[in-house]
């Protein structure tokens, strides 16, 4: 019987049952409500409607934190139960290996009949169904029971003097309080699984070996040092920064400075539209365009540089895909990432600065180069850091243009490996992280969280300091 | 300073000095100009090269046959109709060019020109309404590397026409030579501006259903072997000479397939029709079969679970922070958290969805359910901030107002303040999920990259979504991938286009001044 | 007179204060000036002639059109968007609107101080230092030192910062800073100085140091100063003129305006009645 439960579809059960309960709430409080609301003895604090989400409240809340830990927990929970039933023999897998044995226990088991004709692992199924339906079964009755009691310990504190709207209002800003946390809620969690998961990698492997090794060829299990990816990284984020600080710093001038009305609010739109693109869309555009031009420019430089005689072989390694090509593209992806907020710390510096210089018989540039960027200058440092943040973190461009092979080059036209092609490369298709290869995928997300988090705080609070400067 | 010295104003010096400084003035706003002309060209050159690459998949060549239905229907299952279908097809091109038919390797070159799993659509549709017999006229898509060919995407060729001249068949029968004073003078003009000869690339001269490849080249005359049909057909007739610019050996389509295709042109089979399968099929792993429809209800799926996730708590959450937050280390610590996640890497978020919803929680992989919320949580910071912003932008008055009548502050912000804040809180939900809709690199993590040929039925179910169908279409060795590539880049883009006009068309509508 | 004449007919010997060469010719001559902020007109047909080394006062209520009048002066209209300035305005034989005037030419013979104090976020040394520079008017270091010297001194700002001199212009006191901007607009050696209600930010002290000053540098330069109050006006100018809706009402010599005005708004002016 049991085995028939774990066939629930609890999800939808547990949001039906958590609808009911709340209209149940509801009608009950709203019902005892009028019963002192209309006898007119006395003037009641609240209105009839306001009893009723007081209890409708108290009704939902066991059931919602119930469906949330199930959803959660359900099924880690069973496993392990699970786990501690079977018998000795299956002590001879492996941790990661009785783990994806369970996940295929755990897919078997959500189809309805499925008997795969192998006597063990259809046995095994079976008995997960039946824990699974004993978890099912239980997390229903703990729904009924505590929602239950809930309701009418609510219901049974109404009364005319009885503050229900101050109630329901003070628990709907505890709801409204846990939706601003999920934001830190988000960053604890990213930072623990990154932080869990790198553990398990430094445990096998040294953190020194990690960061100062040169050799890497984690598809295997071999090397494990993050240099050369480490370098690909700054050298990739260099093209970008090479191409969208001066692109976007002079256009940003250009459009706060010099531009009239008009010329700003066709060009403006235009830029943003090159923050909106999908960074994949800016990787084909790399694979189709830029590359092929890169490795044609570098071939065309080899040729000509033993023709001038500078050079007796070919200089650049023009491969097919190479960290120039990304770099460009990515540095015209982040090109509005500086003029939009260049341009917005560029205007912020007040008027009067202008006029000053004026006065004294500057010329604009004179005025634009000597009193506005000076006076602009931490806001618009602030919007390099940023970008440069972006271009670090940044990702489908390099997968898709940057290459796969570790190593510390520094000819542009050669292809280099980041950050994040690898953290992409090692976890696609992987869905158990117990091996040194996936776990490092964790630890090199650690190290590009760390390092694009100082970026984002320095960049945030020196652009905070200069808006409380000048507004 | 010298009293003296005032008179240096206006002086000669003075004056070219000022020249030198309205030099440097114009230089330097000659650079503006260039940043922002540079950025516009390569906003240009974007979106240029892909249109062009989506022209070229917005129509493609197919083939009609004439199939004997009956013998479809009759079959047992899907693959043996299928089998049925495709041995109709290659019967019919095996007949319509028997040279070839004699060996193993010439059955299998004129096979390539349609692909066994372009049968399959054709299959369905006949079992689908058993009551068809007899003949029916279907089309099939030509193979990607022939219809590349085709839209002249596969190598580069120049073509003459020239003609009429004089056939006659060579003396071992295999062959044409073509004679004529001075008749092939452009051809071997043509040949020498591009450095090409008769050894090294192909030069077929078509007349009608037959195709010669050259051999042997002179201004009078031409002689070659024959490829397709017959000699008889060159005499007395317009003719058509091409140079392919590549070896056969280079090219993923030989001369042969090129000189079939071209028959089947000339005898109208050929045609070249909406690319609409595109938008009907599901992935495949044959470029002209591929289509982009499951990705898409992929990417609704995955949108769906992450709009109804991250907007009404992006809301609540602004509004806790706007409106009741009291001033202390938590709130800030929230505000600063928040404006910290904004610009975290989108693979970290990826990270967070492998490890916590996949490792921890066991959800399905590939699963829109488990995209939809990680990209919720990428996108949270943006919806709260943008809907921060609206409220910001609703006077205190109103709020004084509202409380003044002796409404409590729950009252005044959710009956007074909320619907003036909506319009901007929309604007930024919707900017927020096309940033959403266009993020791939968490999806790879979480494993939405794996190949989906079925069209998923709700958030559980495996999926794909349009920025991966992209990214594992772009980075696949066929060229036939690149325009359907730019295809479906285009698709992405009008969605996109569709939401930001929605954004300003909100602006427009409910801007209000205060 | 052309411009490069114009430099040597200076001849700066101080003056005894107060002597007013009124039948001089008149350092600028504003004929039938219009000024119209994208297509609104805000100066109707304003003819005044400026004096030179004296102080002339531009007085009337607010958004009468004075700081608008100044303004065209130095051409810092040019900066704004959609002004159109109309009307002759001859400084040395020639007109200052003229094409072939360059304006920053111009400004460095016409310097202004602003109603708030806006020096340069740079040390003290350099917000002096920076006209100088850009036009060339110090061959090395010490001429420059100099000039830095000679300004503060004039600005009477010297025995107050000279141990200080490389400390941002932006952490001195709000009296320091406007006579900071004083000293940065005599350092490139003008021959007209605006001032747009250099007051308006300070407290009376302060004030008071700044009226000091400009009495003192009416010896060498020919000052306009706008200015709301009329107890600064009477103080500090020898000439005024009076301001309403954009339209010069009445011009003369301060004593006069103040005792005997020929028009009656600028009688209800300046007895309070309105404004």
């Amino acid at each position: 019987m049991f085995s028939q439960l774990g066939h629930l579809p609890m999800d939808f059960l547990l949001i039906v049952a958590a609808v009911i309960l709340a209209s149940l709430g509801f009608i009950a409080g709203r019902l005892k409500a009028e019963t002192f609301a209309f006898a007119g003895e006395e003037r009641t604090h609240s209105r009839p409607n306001s009893h009723g989400y007081y209890v409708l409240m108290w009704a939902l809340v066991p059931a919602v934190t119930i469906l949330l830990a199930y959803v959660a927990f359900a099924e880690p929970l069973s496993k392990a139960w699970l786990r501690r039933e079977l018998p000795a023999g299956f002590s001879v897998l492996s941790r990661g290996e009785l783990a994806s044995y369970l996940d295929a226990v755990a897919r078997a088991a959500h189809i309805k009949g499925l008997v795969t004709g192998e006597h063990v692992f259809d046995t095994v199924t079976t008995r997960y169904d039946e824990i699974l339906g004993t978890v099912n079964l239980a997390t229903l009755g703990l729904v009924a029971v505590l929602s239950g009691v809930s309701l009418a310990w609510a219901r049974a504190r109404l009364g005319p003097r009885f503050r229900a709207r101050v109630h329901v209002e003070s628990g709907l800003e505890w709801f409204l309080f846990l939706c601003a946390a999920l934001a830190i809620a988000t960053t604890v969690g990213i930072v623990a699984s990154l932080v869990f998961e790198s553990m398990r990698f430094f445990a096998v492997v040294p953190a020194t070996d990690f960061l100062f090794g040169t050799e890497w060829n984690a598809q295997t299990n071999a090397a494990f040092g993050a240099l050369p990816l480490f370098f690909g990284t700054f050298m990739i984020s260099f093209f970008a920064m090479l191409v969208a600080a001066p692109v976007g710093l002079y256009a940003a001038i250009y459009l706060s400075e010099y531009a009239g009305a008009k010329v700003r609010a066709v060009v403006k739109p235009i830029l943003e539209v090159l923050a909106g693109i999908p960074t994949v869309v800016y990787g084909f555009f790399a694979l189709l365009v830029i590359a092929p031009a890169v490795r044609a420019g570098a071939l065309w430089l080899n040729t000509s540089l033993v023709e001038w005689g500078l050079a007796h072989g070919p200089v650049f390694a023009a491969q097919p895909t190479s960290a120039l090509a990304a770099g460009l593209v990515m540095g015209i992806m982040v090109i509005p990432f500086v003029s939009s907020l260049s341009d917005d710390v560029i205007s912020a510096v007040p008027q009067s600065l202008r006029d000053g210089a004026y006065a004294v018989g500057a010329t604009k540039s004179e005025a634009v180069r000597q009193i506005v960027l000076p006076a602009a200058l931490p806001g618009i440092i602030a919007a390099l850091l940023l970008a440069v943040s972006r271009a670090i973190g940044e990702t489908m461009i390099v997968v898709m243009a940057a290459g796969h092979r570790a190593r510390i080059s520094p000819d542009p036209t050669s292809d280099l490996t980041t950050i994040t092609v690898q953290i992409v490369a090692l976890l696609t298709g992987e869905s158990e992280f117990d091996s040194p290869k996936t776990l490092s995928a964790f630890a090199l997300g650690l190290v590009l969280f760390l390092v694009t988090l100082v970026f984002n705080l320095v960049a945030l609070g020196v652009v905070r300091r200069f808006r409380e400067k000048y507004e | 300073m010298s009293e003296q010295a005032l008179s240096s104003f206006g002086t000669d010096r003075a004056r070219k000095r000022l020249r030198r400084r309205r030099a440097a003035d114009r230089r330097f706003k000659w650079y503006g100009r260039a940043a922002i002309g540079f950025a516009l060209a390569a906003l240009a050159l974007l979106l240029a090269s892909i249109f062009s690459q989506a022209l070229s998949a917005a129509t493609y060549h197919v083939v009609s046959f004439r199939i004997d239905a009956g013998r479809v229907v009759a079959a047992e299952n899907t693959s043996g109709a299928l089998k049925e279908v495709y041995d109709q097809v290659r019967a019919d091109l095996f007949e319509a060019f028997p040279d070839a038919s004699g060996t193993p390797a010439g059955r299998q070159e004129v096979s390539a020109l349609v692909t066994r799993l372009a049968a399959l659509p054709i299959a369905e549709r006949l079992r689908a309404s058993p009551a068809r017999r007899g003949m029916e006229q279907v089309s099939l898509p030509l193979s990607d590397d022939v219809d590349l060919y085709l839209k002249g995407a596969a190598a580069r060729q120049v073509t003459i026409n020239f003609g009429p001249v004089a056939a006659e068949p060579t003396e071992d029968g295999q062959g044409v030579r073509l004679s004529g004073a001075g008749a092939f003078a452009r051809l071997i003009a043509a040949a020498s501006l591009e450095h090409a000869n008769v050894t090294d690339v192909s030069f077929l001269v078509t007349g009608g259903r037959s195709t010669v490849r050259l051999t042997r080249l002179s201004a009078d005359e031409a002689e070659g072997s024959l490829i397709a049909g017959t000699a008889s057909e060159f005499g007395n007739r317009a003719l058509c000479a091409r140079i392919i610019l590549a070896p056969q050996s280079e090219r993923t389509v030989s001369d042969r397939q090129i000189a079939w295709a071209l028959a089947l042109k000339a005898d109208g089979r050929v045609r070249r029709v909406p690319h609409w399968s595109l938008l009907t099929h599901t992935d495949s792993t044959q470029p002209e079969l591929a289509g982009a429809l499951a990705a898409i209800v992929g990417s609704f799926l995955t949108l769906l679970v992450t709009a109804s996730l991250a907007i009404p708590v992006g809301i609540l959450a602004s509004i806790y922070l706007e409106e009741f937050a009291p001033k202390n280390r938590l709130t800030s610590l929230i505000e600063v958290n928040i404006n910290n996640l904004a610009a975290v890497p989108s693979i970290v978020f990826g990270l967070l969805g492998a490890a916590v919803f996949l490792g921890v929680m066991g959800l399905p992989r590939s699963a829109p359910i488990v995209g939809g919320l990680v990209l919720a949580l990428l996108i949270l910071p943006v919806v709260i901030i943008a809907s921060r912003a609206a409220l910001k932008a609703v006077p205190d008055s109103i709020r004084q107002g509202a409380l003044a009548v002796g409404a409590s502050r729950m009252q005044t912000v959710f009956h007074h303040v909320l619907p003036l804040a909506a319009p901007g809180m929309l604007t930024g939900a919707i900017l927020g999920m096309a940033r959403a809709l266009g993020e791939t690199a968490p999806l790879l993590l979480i494993g939405m990259v794996a190949f989906v040929a079925d069209v998923p039925r709700g958030p559980g179910d495996e999926a794909s979504a349009l920025p991966v169908l992209i990214y594992s279409w772009a980075t696949q060795a066929e060229r036939a991938w690149e325009p359907m590539t730019g295809a479906v880049i285009l698709i992405l883009l009008a969605f996109l286009i569709a939401m930001n006009v929605a954004v300003v068309y909100l602006r427009h509508k409910f801007e209000r001044r205060w | 007179m052309d411009g490069s004449a114009a430099g040597n007919e200076v001849v700066v010997t101080p003056e005894p204060a107060g002597t007013l060469a009124l039948g001089d010719a008149p350092r600028m001559d504003c004929r039938n000036v219009n000024v119209f902020y994208s297509g609104k007109q805000a100066i109707f047909d304003v003819s005044l002639p400026i004096p030179d080394r004296s102080v002339t006062a531009l007085i009337g209520p607010s958004g009468c059109g004075k700081s608008t009048f100044l303004r065209c002066l130095n051409r810092m209209n040019d900066t704004i968007e959609g002004c159109r300035v109309e009307g002759e305005i001859i400084m040395d034989g020639k007109d200052i609107n003229s094409p072939v005037i360059d304006p920053v030419l111009l400004r460095s013979r016409v310097g202004m101080v602003f109603q708030k104090p806006n020096p340069f976020p740079k040390t003290i040394y350099e917000n002096i230092a920076y006209g100088p520079r850009i036009h060339g008017l110090a061959q090395g270091r010490e001429d420059l030192d100099e000039i830095v010297e000679k300004c503060l001194k004039r600005a009477g700002l010297w025995e107050e910062v000279k141990d200080r001199l490389t400390v941002p212009g932006t952490s001195l006191s709000g009296g320091q800073q406007q006579r900071l901007c004083i000293a940065r607009a005599i350092a490139v050696r003008p021959e007209v100085i605006l001032m747009d209600e250099p007051c308006s930010a300070l407290d009376p002290i302060a004030t008071a140091r700044i009226e000091e000053l400009i009495d003192d540098l009416r010896k060498r330069y020919c000052i306009v100063i706008v200015t709301h109050s009329m107890q600064q006006a009477a103080r500090v100018s020898q000439r005024a003129a009076f301001f309403h809706l954009g339209k010069l009402v009445e011009m003369g010599d301060t004593d006069q305006i103040f005792t005997s005005p020929r028009d009656r708004r600028t009688e209800d002016y300046i007895t309070g009645r309105f404004g």
